[in-house]
């Protein structure tokens, strides 16, 4: 070897199996390496090692985040000492009751409006034959993978196969402020369901769930954290309620 | 961004280094949980501008080692086998097991099992790791090249025990 050079030591290997070597020293071990045929074969393992922990993991990083995951919603961190936050929060607290005066009734008819929405997107698409769908249930994870990134925020279709509706499919609308997502559920004799999901940009986080029949189509909408969910169907009340309250407890494990 | 958008850009990582570091779904997924609570509750306590990714895996490291701890104590076994004894002659099936690398995987001690994942899978630089496990870095350097070299033995079915490798 040539003397000039410094000996190629263990830490070398392991740095230039990691890529962590400056391009002069890489040049320089991959000339020892050449050389010996027994450390390169050793320096091929580790980096086969590597190659095969992605492989074997690297699908964890698609895999949608439970919503609950999202924000710390119960645990509020005020970056500031506990008097000043105090004495923000009075402020605040005060602004916010007399600027909300108004608000509540907006609120209301906001709300009115999406499950609005949602019902006249359920009855523009589920009486498709052929197309009641943009990606089929087939294609589930590119579908929720996609929807997801359009509307910037993991979403999960819940599987609601023990209450005999099958996923159809799913398909992406426009919303009065952004993209919205509907998913498409439907039993063995063809009744169909749809979720319409859109992110909520509002300060609730949480909201009991609520009705309101549409024509034949019966909704029940709900906020939980940034999404708005909206379920509806030609369904008894009940029976619309139990499938609302399975696919809130499905997304709340 | 808010805080727990800052935090939450970290989960994928975070969660497939967990699935990795405990080899078990559930397991994996409460620890998670876990760290993301931790990380809510302190995030007052983190320097804005620092490594927040670093400070997330310390989080998950504490976690994972209590958690170890509180096992052992409740087997009464030690937490790990520390090392592992390949002089023994592995038989056809061990070999054809041993192959699989994520059962190779936990058959490493906890210590060089981390080391590993935190280099080879998080692509972590060898500061950053002795940083997040609160080790020098020699150390790391050491339980990285144990750790390969066990992998490496066990992948091969060697039935030679290995030679020990010499930091320099």
């Amino acid at each position: 070897m040539n003397s000039q050079k410094a000996a190629v030591s263990e830490l070398d290997l392991h740095a230039y199996v990691d890529g962590r070597l400056s391009e002069e020293r890489r040049a320089e071990v991959g000339a020892y390496l050449t050389a010996s045929a027994q450390e390169s074969e050793r320096v091929r393992a580790y980096q086969e090692q590597n190659e095969i922990l992605h492989t074997l993991f690297d699908s964890v990083l698609d895999e949608p985040i439970p919503t609950k995951w999202q924000s710390s919603r119960r645990h509020w961190n005020f970056p500031l000492r506990p008097v000043a936050a105090a004495s923000v929060c009075i402020i605040v607290g005060g602004l916010l009751g007399w600027v909300l005066r108004g608000e509540y009734a907006g609120r209301s008819a906001k709300r009115v409006d999406f499950a609005r929405q949602a019902a006249m997107a359920h009855a523009v698409y589920t009486p498709e034959v052929r197309h009641p769908v943009e990606v089929s249930a087939e294609q589930e994870e590119h579908l929720v993978g996609w929807l997801s990134k359009r509307l910037g925020t993991p979403l999960k279709a819940p599987h609601l196969l023990d209450l005999g509706y099958e996923l159809v499919g799913g398909r992406l609308l426009p919303g009065d402020q952004g993209p919205v997502a509907q998913f498409m559920y439907q039993d063995k004799n063809g009744q169909r369901l749809t979720l319409y999901i859109k992110t909520d940009a509002s300060t609730e986080r949480e909201t009991a769930f609520r009705f309101s029949q549409e024509g034949s189509v019966g909704v029940f909408y709900w906020i939980d954290r940034q999404l708005s969910y909206a379920l509806s169907g030609e369904l008894q009340k009940t029976e619309l309620l139990q499938v609302a309250d399975a696919i809130y407890k499905k997304l709340n494990p | 961004m808010g805080n727990d958008e800052h935090i939450a850009t970290h989960i994928p990582q975070l969660r497939r280094y967990a699935r990795a570091l405990t080899g078990d779904y559930s397991a994996a997924e409460d620890l998670v949980q876990d760290t993301l609570e931790r990380a809510w509750k302190r995030i007052g306590l983190w320097r804005l501008g620092s490594d927040l990714r670093a400070w997330l895996f310390t989080i998950m490291h504490n976690l994972h080692v209590n958690q170890l701890k509180a096992d052992s104590r409740k087997q009464g076994q030690p937490p790990e086998q520390a090392t592992l004894d390949l002089s023994v002659r592995p038989t056809q099936e061990d070999r054809l097991e041993l192959r699989d690398l994520n059962k190779a995987l936990r058959r490493l001690s906890n210590e060089q099992r981390e080391v590993l994942l935190l280099v080879g899978l998080e692509q972590m630089s060898y500061e950053e790791v002795a940083k997040v496990l609160g080790i020098p870095i020699g150390t790391v350097m050491s339980r990285l090249s144990r750790g390969r070299d066990q992998l490496r033995a066990m992948m091969e079915g060697s039935s030679a025990a290995p030679q020990l490798k010499v930091i320099k």
